[in-house]
């Protein structure tokens, strides 16, 4: 096993129906039209040394060590920007090839330290290797000369240093920034000899990096270099493998020396994000190996006991006794579990097995239950699935994109990437958001319309645009007679064209323009391919269905769902949340989506596990903690989630834990809910295990095992070991074998196969007989569900109200640096970005409230209040306040309530009426928060040499 | 107003050499006298004709035609409305310019109207026969418009001598919703200035050039980017775009025709590297002047990634001509590959410096000694470099060469933009040449590697030799940088900085000799 090295075509190969064909040293070559002799060449296997040119970037041509001979043109062109053309016979090594390619590297060195031994990238350096390649032996201009040598090293980044000495001025770093990113926080300064590389004129820190690693990435010198390597030396062998944070579910190579991550470089072959990546994937790893990592098992008999470490064996067969005796006490209903939307595929299946097969009852249910469970919902009622439409690469093809609730440039960097890039190549951009968030104006792109909707009036906006569809004439008409049903889309059009679902009426609610909604509906309907991206701040409200319906009612009108470039598209927050709910972690739903009461579908699963299911939906979360703090609901196992922190009303929900007699943990830290559990199984990180995660487009990619798991056991295994202590015998040799039970048991899965995802390196499914490669697109010529169907969304007010005592409107999301409730990043020198959560408000609402920024200030709601420093910023409107709950200590979800969406009771986090007041100290549940920190997680010492 | 009083129409250029050299002064000397003496005078501010050493040529209107008085002086002012009461006979009177060898003898095509004409006038420019070559390309079409400029054989007159017609037609083929003609007026070879005295003397002429570019090629709007140092040539271009926007030369339905045509001014920020037609691109686009990588041409993705035709001012201003006249008939001059006129600007130690406009195939020798009486100084010649200061260096023996691209490429020299730059014997070549690599070094846009570190190398290389110091070694690292840049390079800054360089070390070894090396002349 050694380190995979990926072609670098130097240019982009690109994509043309023409062909052209050439030689190139006499064997010939054919190359898609606009394709360079650079990259034909390296086609044929044939090496052109290069610099400037990454074949991730577009051609630009500065360092000159790539040209050829081209007969019949003068001179030496360089390589990389001439284009293949038909009949061109070009020879890559001449002796006057050679002896202008070593003047030019001659002239390199003679600007470049010579301390390559001491260098960390001492062996994965590219002019370390084009100096060998063109045999060059001497700097006959001596060292004596200008130079930079003394330049400064800005290591003002956590994660990689910029060594300005070591720097040969490719413009690598700035194309990547600019390209890759489009974030063009680099630039070049000065001119001719002088010209540097600049942050903007600041260091890196200071800059506006996001920290992507796209430069680095693409830097062929030690000029930019993880810290990481230069601590540990250039890794030995490395290992594709998924990453761990958000729905994107970008391919890395974990570059490792023996168990050791020595960096996490973003996979080109990685079809979700072509070798682009964040800040959270490429860098923040170290929570991996942490020191709060939790390895050993443990339990105690009341939260307000120490924790006893104890075996793999004490603790299952402890947990195991509690449950049954639990059960046999208050009933098989009594308990349930949570599975993880952070687990893998197999993980996740085998949880919810665990709680059918051994618990005997369908009280399972996850984390997509706080955020997209109205995705599934909704879409699965307009289209007939459960997931969003498209593959990431659709966006490419798209020149309207709307985007409503969702912040791509924090939660979901890679794609924002991707899109920005169409958007500077022209795509018209509508926002829907509450924010300014970034991308309504930022470095080269600018929003079309930005809708500053209040919080929670997302049904009146979006009924609003298909009003001014309906009502103007811009119905795509052949579509919707062709692929919806009729009837109901009559139905549908009669009500959406209310006097009260237009732009006019509904501004009185929603808060934004009249005029604005009609220019962004005309736009959306008649601008061409047109996409609708959302996240959670559609779903997490009390009409999130009704939204999701109302953008499938939208995509279908303007015939946008079934082609590239269109589609309704959620960003899913979770690494396998996705996954997580096509594996059945819901108490309704069987693996496939395929509802319990679904006779069949139970008879089979029955004879594969040779045990009866209930034929009865479980409990939802919120229905768990209800009946706990009522007394009927004894027993929770929790794998790899963290509802202390997560989960609104935060107090309702300890009260339901505390309840409990018997809450089992299972995760990689000593989490929030585990202050409230009796036993606790360390979990293991991605890095530990073999699995699959399936990411927001469906794509399902291989998570592959690079260290030994730190407590012992992968969590599939220890989710074996519990349901075999059950009584309940699973025996798996390998992750591979449940992907096995998987696709015998999910006809969207029946094709799918650890073997053919090592083949293809992902699939998206469904992957079955008719779809053997998987499905990019769904309903490309119908809908799965057969006619599109058209719901009436009538919009309602949620009962979270702005008064005299609550006048503002609070909303919660995240930041780039961070996710979720920050277990990872917290732990991670991210947190260099964002030390706390902060409450954003906009000036007025400040001022009137004698708040100046960086000042403390209550937040209090009917559910709770708490503390936080204030951030005053008009990328807020005035009565809506915002903040992010990535800090436990914070209590984020203290102050939300318990509403929730009327189909799946997916938590109203995005809605909730608070004050805003000065304050000079923590509220009474962050001083308890922080008493609990340490008398709710006591570890009793080990007893000396026990043995 | 006394009906017996006559007005005295005097034409007084404004161009900046005139300026430099007092025309201001002696407009107020004509306004004060005039006060003082009673006398109208009807004052017209014109471009120069070119004769830097008549400058300033005061012209006065009378029966035989514009009688010329320079270089005047406003200490003259008096003497000369004393001598204009009179005869006219004064000791600075040239008679009739047109007249006058140094202007008879040249062959004004593209200059005929400057120094003549009002600049900013539209109804001036259309009485000296401006417009006829624009009436024709619409009446034409784009297809025989381009056509008539292949026949004219023009090339492009800012260095690279590119056949203009056929880049126009590459524009005209190319498809887009947008295409645009660009004026590279960034005119900053040392010793050149016929960019300058066009726009400061007959703007129309470059106006009515771009706007049959955007009628042969389909563009609708232009933009001149003209270098900050020429700040008379921008007010000039601007005043003339407002006055043809009120003229309908400008504008929208050009000559009452479905043509619409706009134009620009856009001022640069001082480098010179932004005279590279990419570079100029970056920086009309507000980015960074460095140089793009060619292809794609800008022909077919040039200003903002539209189909653009970059050309020299005196490319555009010859295509009135071409137009009106016919382009065979500009091709009737000049020899060989290159046809019709070269203005060449006489600069540097040379006694009647100025611009000449002269068919192709007039040998340099011509030009420095009939036109320009040799050397200012009065010592005797040395070298001339000719194309800018990326131009060879020629020794005594190529002033036979005669200056036309075929030649001069044979010769081991370019055209350039036709700047002639005459040194004395007191020039040290060597110096000259490390100043090549030092200009090069200052201006390089510091994208590609054998400019960026190459200059600076150069340099330091010559120093070497010029102090002594393994002097063969260095020879050869000479040699072999010169290659690697004229090869390598991006563009020309780099590619051509060999020129002057190896020119000075061929014609002039003796400069180099350490031992030899005689003390520099005098500082």
């Amino acid at each position: 096993m050694g380190l995979i090295r990926e072609l670098d075509t130097g240019t982009p190969i690109r994509i043309s129906e023409a062909t052209v064909s050439l030689t190139i040293d006499g064997q010939p070559v054919t190359v898609t039209r606009g394709t360079s002799v650079m990259a034909a060449a390296a086609t044929l296997g044939t090496r052109i040394p290069k610099l400037c040119a990454s074949d991730s970037l577009e051609p630009f041509g500065s360092c000159r060590v790539c040209v050829v001979e081209i007969e019949g043109r003068r001179g030496f062109p360089a390589s990389c920007t001439t284009p293949a053309e038909a009949g061109m016979v070009v020879h890559t090594q001449t002796d006057g090839v050679a002896k202008r390619r070593r003047g030019v590297v001659e002239l390199y060195i003679s600007d470049h330290p010579l301390t390559c031994l001491t260098c960390s990238a001492n062996g994965d350096c590219e002019l370390q290797e084009v100096a060998g390649e063109v045999g060059l032996r001497d700097v006959r201009y001596g060292y004596a000369g200008e130079n930079h040598l003394d330049a400064p090293i800005d290591d003002s980044n956590p994660y990689f240093t910029f060594e300005a000495s070591k720097c040969i001025a490719c413009s690598r770093c700035v194309r990547a920034c600019a390209e890759t990113q489009g974030t063009f926080a680099l630039t070049m300064e000065g001119r001719g000899f002088a010209s540097k590389i600049s942050a903007g004129g600041t260091d890196f820190m200071g800059s506006e990096c996001v920290s992507c690693g796209a430069c680095v990435q693409a830097c062929p010198t030690a000029t930019l270099n993880e810290k990481s390597v230069i601590a540990l030396g250039t890794p030995e062998h490395s290992v594709v493998t998924t990453c761990a944070y958000c729905g994107v579910g970008c391919s890395f190579k974990a570059e490792m020396k023996g168990e050791t991550v020595v960096r996490m470089v973003p996979y080109k072959d990685g079809k979700a994000n072509e070798g682009h990546s964040c800040v959270k994937g490429r860098f923040a790893f170290g929570y991996a190996t942490h020191k709060d990592r939790m390895t050993k098992p443990m339990i105690r008999a009341k939260i307000t006991d120490e924790w006893q470490e104890v075996s793999w064996d004490q603790a299952l067969t402890h947990a195991a006794s509690e449950f049954k005796r639990i059960q046999a006490t208050y009933g098989q209903n009594s308990v349930g579990g949570i599975t993880s939307s952070r687990c893998t595929n197999e993980e996740t299946f085998l949880v919810q097995k665990l709680i059918r097969g051994a618990f005997g009852n369908n009280n399972v249910d996850t984390c997509a239950r706080v955020c997209h469970s109205p995705t599934g919902y909704g879409l699965n009622a307009t289209l007939g699935t459960s997931a969003g439409t498209q593959d990431f690469a659709s966006v490419d093809h798209s020149d309207v994109i709307l985007i409503i609730g969702a912040n791509p440039t924090d939660g979901h960097p890679v794609f924002a990437s991707r899109m920005k890039k169409r958007l500077r190549a022209g795509a018209k951009l509508i926002i829907a958001d509450p924010r300014r968030i970034d991308l309504v104006r930022s470095a080269h792109v600018e929003a079309q319309h930005h809708l500053p909707l209040l919080p929670g009036t997302n049904v009146a906006l979006v009924n609003a645009l298909a009003h001014v569809v309906v009502t103007e004439g811009l119905v795509a008409e052949e579509y919707v007679r062709e692929r919806c049903d009729m009837a109901e889309f009559e139905t549908w059009a009669r009500f959406i064209a209310l006097d009260h679902n237009s732009p006019e009426v509904s501004e009185a609610v929603t808060g934004v323009p009249a005029a604005d909604v009609r220019a962004a509906a005309r736009l959306f309907a008649t601008g061409g391919n047109a996409a609708i991206y959302y996240g959670l701040g559609v779903t997490e409200h009390s009409q999130g269905t009704t939204t999701v319906m109302a953008m499938a009612n939208l995509a279908m009108v303007t015939g946008s769902i079934g082609k590239l470039g269109a589609g309704v598209n959620p960003l899913r927050g979770q690494n396998n949340v996705q996954g997580a709910c096509d594996m059945g972690s819901f108490p309704h739903e069987l693996p496939g989506y395929r509802h319990v009461s679904d006779d069949a579908t139970r008879e089979m699963f029955e004879s594969f596990w040779g045990v009866p299911i209930s034929a009865d939906p479980g409990l939802r979360i919120p229905n768990m903690l209800d009946d706990a703090v009522e007394g009927t609901f004894k027993a929770l196992y929790i794998q790899g989630e963290d509802i202390a922190q997560s989960d609104p009303d935060t107090q309702h929900v300890t009260a339901g834990l505390r309840a409990m007699e018997c809450v089992v943990v299972q995760d990689i830290f000593l989490n929030e809910t585990a202050k409230y559990a009796h036993v606790f199984l360390p979990g293991s990180s991605f890095l530990e295990k073999d699995g699959t995660f399936t990411n927001a487009e469906r794509r399902i990619n291989r998570v592959r095992k690079v260290m030994s798991p730190l407590g012992g056991l992968a969590d599939w295994e220890a989710t074996c070991a519990f349901s075999n202590a059950l009584g309940f015998p699973m025996h798996y040799n390998h992750p591979s074998e449940i992907m096995d039970e998987v696709a015998a048991l999910t006809p969207s899965f029946s094709g799918v196969s650890y073997a053919k995802l090592d083949e293809l390196g992902s699939i998206q499914w469904p992957c079955n007989e008719e779809a053997p490669l998987g499905t990019p697109m769904m309903h490309v010529d119908r809908f799965v569900r057969g006619k599109g169907r058209f719901m009436l969304t009538e919009y309602v007010a949620t009962e979270e109200r702005t008064g005299v005592h609550y006048p503002l409107i609070l909303t919660t999301g995240r930041i780039l640096s961070h996710y979720n409730v920050g277990a990872q990043t917290r732990r991670t020198e991210n947190s260099r970005w964002h030390e706390e959560d902060l409450l954003e408000i906009h000036p007025f609402d400040a001022e009137h409230r004698g708040v100046l920024d960086g000042e403390m200030v209550a937040i209090e709601s009917r559910a709770g209040e708490i503390a936080l420093r204030a951030h005053v910023t008009d990328r807020m409107q005035p009565g809506v306040v915002y903040t992010t709950f990535h800090h436990a200590k914070s209590g984020a979800n203290v102050v939300t309530t318990d509403n929730s969406d009327w189909a799946t009771n997916c938590p109203e986090y995005k809605v909730t009426a608070v004050q805003v007041r000065r304050t000079n100290r923590p509220s009474v549940w962050q001083e308890q928060f922080a008493e609990e920190d340490v008398s709710l997680t006591r570890i009793a010492a080990l007893a000396p040499a026990a043995e | 107003m006394s009906a017996t009083m006559t007005t005295t129409r005097i034409y007084l250029p404004k161009d900046a050499v005139a300026l430099a050299l007092g025309a201001d002064r002696i407009l107020r000397a004509l306004q004060r006298e005039a006060t003082t003496r009673g006398l109208t005078l009807d004052i017209v501010r014109t471009g120069s004709r070119g004769a830097v050493w008549l400058e300033p040529l005061l012209e006065v209107e009378t029966p035989e035609g514009r009688i010329g008085y320079g270089p005047m002086t406003a200490a003259e002012v008096p003497a000369l409305l004393d001598a204009l009461a009179q005869d006219g006979a004064h000791a600075l009177r040239i008679g009739r310019p047109e007249d006058h060898p140094w202007f008879a003898n040249q062959t004004r095509l593209t200059f005929a109207r400057c120094g003549i004409v009002d600049p900013v006038s539209v109804e001036d420019y259309r009485t000296h026969g401006g417009y006829v070559g624009l009436e024709r390309a619409i009446a034409m079409g784009d297809v025989a418009t381009v056509d008539e400029v292949k026949v004219s054989g023009l090339r492009g007159r800012g260095g690279a001598g590119f056949p203009t017609g056929i880049k126009w037609n590459t524009v005209r083929l190319a498809p887009s919703d947008q295409k645009y003609i660009v004026c590279n007026a960034d005119e900053g070879d040392s010793g050149t200035f016929a960019d300058r005295m066009m726009m400061e003397g007959d703007p129309f002429s470059l106006i009515e050039g771009m706007t049959i570019a955007g009628v042969a090629v389909g563009a609708t709007k232009g933009y001149i980017y003209v270098r900050s140092e020429y700040p008379h040539a921008i007010r000039t271009l601007n005043a003339a775009i407002q006055s043809g926007r009120r003229g309908n030369v400008l504008g929208q339905g050009i000559l009452g025709s479905a043509h619409d045509f706009d134009l620009e001014v856009r001022v640069g920020a001082g480098a010179y590297i932004c005279g590279e037609e990419t570079s100029l691109l970056e920086s009309l686009e507000g980015k960074r002047g460095t140089v793009r990588a060619k292809p794609p041409l800008p022909a077919i993705e040039g200003l903002f990634g539209r189909p653009t035709a970059v050309n020299n001012v005196i490319s555009l201003c010859s295509v009135p001509w071409i137009m009106a006249h016919g382009g065979a008939a500009y091709a009737a001059y000049g020899t060989g590959r290159s046809l019709g006129t070269l203005t060449v600007q006489l600069a540097g130690n040379i006694t009647h410096g100025g611009l000449i406009e002269l068919p192709f195939g007039v040998t340099i020798r011509t030009m420095v000694e009939t036109w320009g009486l040799g050397t200012r100084s009065g010592r005797p010649f040395r070298a001339v470099q000719v194309g800018g200061p990326l131009g060879a260096y020629f020794p005594e023996r190529l002033l036979d060469t005669p200056l036309d691209y075929e030649a001069m490429a044979a010769a081991g020299g370019l055209v350039g933009h036709g700047g002639v730059v005459v040194f004395d014997d007191s020039v040290d070549m060597a110096a000259q040449a490390r100043f090549a690599f030092e200009f090069c070094a200052a201006e390089s846009c510091g994208k590609c590697t054998p400019c960026r570190i190459g200059a600076v190398r150069g340099a330091e290389t010559l120093d070497k030799i010029m102090a002594g110091t393994d002097t063969a070694k260095n020879f050869e690292v000479l040699d072999d940088l010169c290659e690697v840049m004229a090869d390598t390079s991006l563009c020309a800054m780099g590619g051509l900085t060999p020129y002057p360089v190896l020119s000075a070390l061929t014609h002039f070894p003796e400069d180099f000799d350490h031992a030899a090396r005689r003390p520099l002349a005098a500082e």
